[in-house]
């Protein structure tokens, strides 16, 4: 029997971005067990809930994570709406589906340009970003932040997109998407990305199910958990169904997203076609007093907001469950027999976000 | 799939160019609503304190007596909400994104708005009053 040994992996590691601690015990190139570690950038944003505000909130929830910002302003304002019994108007519930799913566009092509440049893949990572770009250049034209959007408030949204620039997005959809099928293909089809990737770390449906696996990696395992099928925001009217793969390896977990991408815009599509005319807000009167979950489909999975008011303007407590924080578990069940070299891949493949797990 | 996959993309990519600016000597991409900075008007301010009050991350402090409006750019998010909430239109959201600085400045900016003083009340009036 080889002898093992432990190899730190992070929290700064040249292929990945986020700062996670993973100890790999290895014997010889092969992975056997892993002992993951976080914490290196805690900010305690849980704890400014008590400090700020139930409105001024929204913006410390924006800024838990860079990517998936208009996600965590919408679940805790879905939270906030829901205990105060706040109906949000049809027009704001179609805005916020738009911006969710653009969102989730620039998110995927983020991941998918970082996974291949896990891979070794650079030429398709730049291209990935490029075509990112052009969702990120429509994200500051409509709200006026490329990453921080802050349009989403308690009780509607802050900004309307005139009929003019609808329009516009309707009318780019169709090259994007073209373009978007073009990345896709490769992605899905060239043989370097199905050598590196089938196969490798597979998680079966029972194993993602017991680790409570959420979001993409769930999905490819072929446990077809959604939260957008509950209909929150517009979603109900849209006609929502789930991407699921069932090979449950990382080859399964990239084309969960490729195809979600294409799922994405298709919603967009239909957004704008069905987008009601109608007011944007609602004024919201009084403070809210009561607990709720709220919850909402995230890129990577599905986010929890526990909100509890006490009926002061401070909430006494919110507690964030963030995607990755699930996904934790099922990588660690992934990793052992993988080979170092595939460390990397096998992290990025769950789309871990570390400064959302930490807040 | 071929091995050529790529080298359509290879053409389209040395026709078309860079696809990045040359930030900075080519200033950053803004739109009409960006939220690049918050500016004051100080001769519009009244002074009423509502900014500093809604303001998310206390970026903005307001000294009534002294007539001092102060910005902390470092803590400032441009969030909006001080634009949103200013009821007599002085405060204004720009599109330019500010340089990089090194050092922790607070912008100071006094104000200048006068109360205009109210017209004298005509004779005949106070005399119906009266």
């Amino acid at each position: 029997m080889p002898e093992r040994i432990v190899v730190p992996f992070g929290p700064q590691h040249p292929v990945l971005p986020e700062p996670i601690h993973l100890d790999l015990v290895l014997e010889d190139e092969t992975v056997v067990d892993v002992v993951p570690s976080i914490g290196y950038i805690h900010r305690g944003l849980e704890q400014l809930v008590q400090k700020r505000e139930f409105t001024e909130y929204v913006y410390v929830a924006e800024r838990i994570c860079g990517i998936c910002s208009f996600m965590h302003a919408l679940c805790y304002s879905q939270g906030i709406e829901h205990i105060m019994g706040i109906e949000v108007p049809d027009r704001a519930k179609y805005l916020r589906t738009i911006w969710s799913e653009c969102s989730r566009l620039h998110s995927h092509l983020l991941w998918l340009g970082l996974f291949a440049d896990g891979m070794g893949f650079e030429n398709l990572f730049m291209r990935s970003w490029q075509l990112r770009e052009s969702v990120l250049d429509t994200l500051e034209d409509t709200t006026g932040g490329r990453v921080i959007q802050g349009t989403c408030k308690v009780g509607g949204v802050r900004r309307d997109i005139g009929q003019e620039k609808l329009d516009e997005m309707h009318r780019a959809l169709d090259p994007f998407e073209e373009e978007c099928r073009d990345l896709g293909d490769i992605f899905l089809n060239d043989d370097t990305v199905k050598y590196r990737l089938q196969g490798l770390s597979v998680i079966s449906k029972d194993d993602a199910y017991a680790l409570g696996a959420v979001g993409p990696t769930a999905r490819a395992s072929g446990v077809p958990v959604d939260h957008r099928e509950t209909g929150y925001a517009a979603y109900g009217d849209l006609g929502f169904k789930p991407v699921v793969e069932t090979a449950g390896d990382c080859y399964a977990r990239c084309a969960v997203r490729v195809k979600e991408i294409y799922a994405s815009i298709d919603l967009i599509r239909r957004a704008i076609d069905q987008i009601p005319e109608g007011a944007l807000d609602v004024k919201v009167k009084g403070t809210p007093d009561g607990e709720y979950f709220s919850r909402v489909e995230q890129p990577r999975g599905e986010v929890v907001h526990y909100l509890r008011g006490n009926g002061t303007k401070h909430l006494a407590r919110a507690r964030i469950r963030t995607p990755t924080l699930a996904n934790i578990p099922p990588l660690v069940k992934m990793l052992p027999g993988a080979q170092l070299a595939d460390v990397p891949v096998v992290v990025l493949s769950i789309d871990p976000c570390i400064s959302c797990t930490e807040r | 799939m071929g091995i050529f996959q790529m080298t359509k993309t290879v053409l389209r990519n040395l026709a078309r160019g860079p696809a990045t600016r040359q930030y900075p000597a080519v200033p950053a991409r803004t739109g009409p609503i960006t939220r690049g900075h918050v500016t004051i008007d100080p001769a519009t301010c009244r002074s009423c304190g509502l900014c500093s009050r809604r303001c998310p991350c206390v970026a903005i402090s307001i000294d009534k007596e002294a007539k001092v409006w102060e910005i902390d750019r470092m803590r400032c998010i441009a969030c909006g909400d001080c634009v949103e909430g200013c009821p007599f239109g002085s405060l204004t959201m720009e599109q330019a994104y500010l340089p990089p600085v090194v050092e922790h400045v607070v912008e100071r900016y006094t104000i200048t708005y006068v109360k205009p003083e109210r017209p004298a009340k005509k004779p005949a009036e106070e005399g119906a009053g009266a």
